[in-house]
Parts: structure tokens; sequence; C-alpha cells
């Protein structure tokens, strides 16, 4: 057999394992990415559905900033990717709220909105929340030594009124949180940054948009990429991995591996029994629904609603197949200037992954389709005017998510323990991606780009 | 080799690191970092563009070096003649 060997192997060609395929690649690594699915993108990928192209995940993009700032994550993943801010064609969101059973909070890419929301309807929590954003702005979130403390805890310190805090914590558990009801506070400034200090936007043509342009610039860089490549095992010698070996029975050697499969995943990979405590809880059930005109020719403002039935948020795994009692409510085309045909709406529900895995198959169709029913009726309460015109309708499961990514427990915010230096206790072999800290598109790609430069580029100084 | 030439390659590299940037008006006795808003991961791509393009090797503890163009001219100027 000749010999198929690598400096380095990038399992995964979601958005971390891309983007930590590019920088090695343009320091002229012999780098190959393994990825099990038959196209890219993983949690964040695209599908065709009769004719109409849609994306898996994308609500919207987090980090918004505008043309020439540097500093934030954006700017800082462009500039080492070496992708012209322009090729991104970013829109803005029009508005997004928060929306529980009594009150609702706008916000949108300028944070002055979002105080005058909070002093019109908590005037007597103005300075605190002030205080917290304050205290947001000074925290450094990306230190690799932060360890656990509580979200939950640290904000109740500035804000005193239970229902604002619970309105906090909607958007920013929902889209990023590994843990049941509370996130790591390193997490949650993460979160909060990406989602009220920067704001949201989509580049025009969805995540496909994106994809294009790191597929683009890896193979440029002469990086090899290998679809249906999935890695069944990485083979170990001492305490070095020495190469991995691929469901086909295939060997590839390579000095250093870089894992974006998740803990506990990379962990079944090296044969080692998985800590139940490491395994994330939270999946989701996404409703998508494409309509025949677009949300502005309906006159709706709103790009995502975080709606809330309650006064209190209780994220975390239901016990039952999904949870009605929330949702986002996604209006994942309705950003400024946007040129897309067709409207579309997206209705994501917290779900209980072991429940939905063990239903079978004609149950699992009708089950299904309760999703989609119940999707409709939220969106109705807020914006009856879709009503009958629907073109064409999806749901996915955790089920869905996890045959496509292969994320354990269908998982899209990975293991609640997370390893932000990215070591794991084989001394070439890496994480990057989710388990590693940070998420979402952005912070995955930045995830990517940090772990490659800090344990290949640099060599782990 | 000139330092003019050596300015020149300097400020390639750093053109293609701050992709929307103008570096026309840089002032070559101001702080790279400062002007250009560049930060740690953009001094490491200057380090590893120079190992990449012209073979030069910059240890990390001559880093600071790299602070002004003026001060990468003089530091980098021995090391393009080698
Ligand atoms: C429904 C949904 C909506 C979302 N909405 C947003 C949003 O609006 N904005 C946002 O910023 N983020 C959103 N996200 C989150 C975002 O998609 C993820 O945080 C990000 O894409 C994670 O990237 P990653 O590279 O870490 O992991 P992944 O995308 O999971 O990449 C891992 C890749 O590794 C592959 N793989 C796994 N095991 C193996 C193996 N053994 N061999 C070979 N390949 C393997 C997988 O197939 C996958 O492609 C959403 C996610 C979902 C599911």
């Amino acid at each position: 057999m000749s010999d198929d060997s690598f400096d380095c192997v990038i399992i995964g060609a979601g958005m971390s394992g891309l983007a930590a395929g590019i920088r090695l690649a343009m320091y002229n690594n012999k780098v190959c990415i393994l990825e099990s699915h038959s196209i890219e993108g993983g949690l964040n990928s695209y599908y065709q559905r009769k004719g109409f192209k849609l994306d898996v995940g994308l609500h919207a993009l987090t980090n918004f900033a505008p043309k020439g700032n540097k500093k934030g994550p954006l700017g800082k993943l462009l500039k080492q990717l070496r992708i012209p801010y322009d090729l991104f064609h970013l829109k803005q969101q029009i508005q997004s709220r928060v929306a529980f059973a009594d009150c609702s909070l706008k916000f949108t890419n300028e944070l002055d909105i979002l105080i005058s929301e909070v002093e019109e309807n908590f005037p007597s929590e103005k300075e605190n929340f002030l205080r917290l954003v304050k205290h947001i702005q000074d925290f450094n979130e990306l230190d690799y030594d932060n360890k656990y403390i509580s979200a939950k805890e640290v904000v109740s310190n500035f804000i005193k009124d239970p229902l604002l805090n619970e309105m906090i914590f909607c958007p920013v558990l929902i889209y990023g949180s590994a843990w049941e009801n509370d996130m790591d506070f390193s997490q949650f400034v993460i979160m909060f940054k990406s989602i009220f200090l920067e704001g949201f936007s989509r580049p025009q043509g969805g995540v496909r948009t994106i994809l294009n342009l790191l597929l683009e610039r890896f193979k440029e860089l002469g990086g090899e990429i290998r679809f249906r490549s999935a890695v069944e095992e990485i083979k170990v010698e001492g305490n070095k991995a020495i190469g991995v070996i691929l469901k086909s029975g295939h060997f590839i050697r390579t000095n250093k591996i870089l894992s974006s499969a998740g803990l506990v995943e990379t962990q079944s990979l090296l044969g080692r029994e998985n800590n139940p405590e490491h395994v994330g809880k939270m999946a989701f059930t996404e409703s998508i629904v494409l309509l025949d005109k677009k949300p502005c020719e309906f006159g709706v403002e709103d790009t995502i609603i975080f709606y809330n039935q309650g006064t209190k948020y209780n994220y975390s795994c239901p016990s039952t197949l999904y949870d009605k009692s929330s949702a986002v409510l996604c209006l994942s085309n309705n950003f400024l200037e946007d040129d897309e045909q067709q409207g579309i709406y997206r209705v994501t529900n917290m779900a209980n992954f072991e429940m939905w895995n063990q239903l079978e198959r004609a149950h699992y169709r009708e089950e299904k389709n309760k999703v989609l029913l119940n999707a409709k009726d939220t969106i109705k309460r807020f914006i009856p005017l879709f009503e009958g015109k629907e073109l064409l309708n999806d749901v996915f499961t955790p089920k869905t998510v996890k045959r496509f990514t292969r994320h354990e427990n269908g998982c899209v915010y990975g293991s609640p323990v997370k390893i932000k230096n990215g070591k794991t206790d084989i001394d070439n072999l890496f994480l990057c991606g989710t388990d590693q800290g940070f998420l979402g598109v952005v912070g995955a790609m930045l995830s990517g780009i940090s772990m490659a430069n800090l344990h290949v580029l640099m060599g782990g100084r | 080799m000139q330092t003019s030439e050596v300015r020149e390659k300097i400020a390639d590299i750093i053109s293609d690191i701050a992709l929307d940037e103008d570096l026309a008006g840089l002032d070559d006795s101001q702080s790279l970092r400062d002007q250009l808003d560049l930060d740690s991961m953009d001094f490491l791509d200057i380090v590893m563009e120079l190992k990449k393009r012209h073979k030069i090797e910059v240890p990390q503890e001559d880093y600071p070096q790299l602070a002004t163009m003026n001060s990468c001219v003089e530091y980098l100027t021995p090391k393009f003649m080698q």
C-alpha cells in the first residue's frame, strides 16, 4: 500500500476544521481534512429540496462588525484567513426581540435600542444593566486559563429583577449553552457580546457564501479534502497519535491531528469509554417553512423572536419529545437589503434526543409533523399573515443532527466540559471547534484558527 | 539589499495581512500595532510570512524589534543580506 501521510490531519469539514485547514495550508503544511459526510459545513451545512436551496442551521451570523473594525472576532478571522470583508456580503438584521408573556424587549445591532427598552420596561434596572454591560466589556473571555464560574450567579449580582434576568439569559442560552439553565461566565460573555454588543447579520446567499469561500481558499493553498471519509479510529503508540484509520480500513499517517468531532466523540475514536457527564444534553428540533412571499412584503420587521410563554425561561432537555413552551422564531432572510426570492421562517424548539431516537419509523414521521403544526401555530401568534402562504416544509430532529454530524445526542453546543487550550492527554492530538469553547459560525472558525496557530504553527508555545 | 527594498518587502507582507487597510499614510516611526490595529495573531503572521517568503527566522524574543516600520527595517536588513 502506498504511504498516505500528512503533516496534519483535521477531522471534520465544519467551520472550525475548514478554518484550521486554511491556516495550516497557508504556511506550507501538508494537510488533509477528513469529513464523513458528502459535503462540507457540519452543523451549518446546506441542502436542496424540490429545487429550493436551504441552509441547515444558519439563523444569523453573530458578531456583526462594520467594515474596518479589526478588533472583534469577525475582523480577526477575516484577517487570519485573508478574506476581504466585502466577500461575505453581510446584511444586517432589521430588529429582534425577546418576547415573554407580558414583556418584550427589542434589540438591534445598536446597543442603545436595547438600553432604552430596558429603561422603558424596567426603569429601576437601567443603571444595573449598564454596569453589567461594562463588566462584560471589560472581561477577558478569551483567556485559556479562565475557570468555570456560574453566569447566573454573576449576572444576578447586577440585575435584581428576576424577569429581566430571565429575558437576558434566553437568547444567550439558546444560542450557545451546552449547560442546562446556566452556563460558564466566559461563554456567557462570548455570547452576550456576539448577540447584544455586536449583533446579527446574514451573508447574502446564506451559509454557502461562507463555505464556498473557505473551501476555495483551502484548495487554492494546496490543501486536500476528502469527503465520505469517516475516521473510525485514532491510532496511538505510547502517548502519540501516529495516524487515523478510516471506515474503509485505510490508514493515514500524520504528525498532528486536530479534531473537530467533539470531546466525547474524539474520546470514542481513541477507543475510550465515555464519561456520561461529558455528553451534552441540549438538542433541538427545527421546522423550516418556505413562503411564497418575503416577510418584508407582509410588512414584517422582525428578524429573530426569542419566544417564551411564561415568566421563567426553562433551558433544559425536556421530558417530552420537544418543548412547546418556548421557541426561537427566525425569519432567516428578513435582513436589511435582502435579495431572496422567497420568504422563510424557522422555528427551533428544545428537544429530547433519546425520545426521538427510540421512535420507530412511522411514528417518527407523525411526530415530526406535529412539530411542524406546532411551529405554524407558534408563528401565527406573532405573524398571522403567513398562514396559507407556505411553499415547502421541512423538519429536522436531534436524530437528524446526529446522523449528519455524528455529534452524540445530536447536541448542537457539544459537551458541558470545554477544553479551552484544546489539549488532550495524547501529545499531538488537539481539539478545535465547539468543545474547545468558541461556538457559532464565527466562534467555530476562530477556534479552528487559534488552535491551528497555537498547536501547529507556533508548536504549542 | 537597500533598506528601501527591505521596507517594500515588509510593506508587501503587512498589506497582505491587513487586507482592507491603506498603508499610504503609515508613519514609519510609530507603532504598527496602533496604526493598523494589529494584534498578536497578526505579528505571528508577519513572522510566518518572513519565513515563508524570505526564509528569515525571527526568534520569539526578537518580536519587539518589529514594533515600528523603522525598527523592522533596521532589524531585518542584515537578515535579508545573509
Ligand atoms: C439548527 C442549527 C442552527 C444554528 N444556527 C446558528 C446560527 O444562526 N448562527 C451561528 O453562529 N451558529 C449557529 N449554529 C451553530 C453552528 O452551526 C456551530 O456552532 C458550528 O457550525 C460548529 O462548527 P464546528 O466546526 O465546531 O463543528 P461541526 O460543524 O459539527 O463540524 C464537525 C464536522 O466533523 C465531521 N465529523 C465528525 N466526526 C467525524 C469523523 N469521525 N470522521 C470524519 N468527520 C467527522 C462532521 O460531519 C462535521 O462536518 C446552529 C446550529 C444548528 C444545528
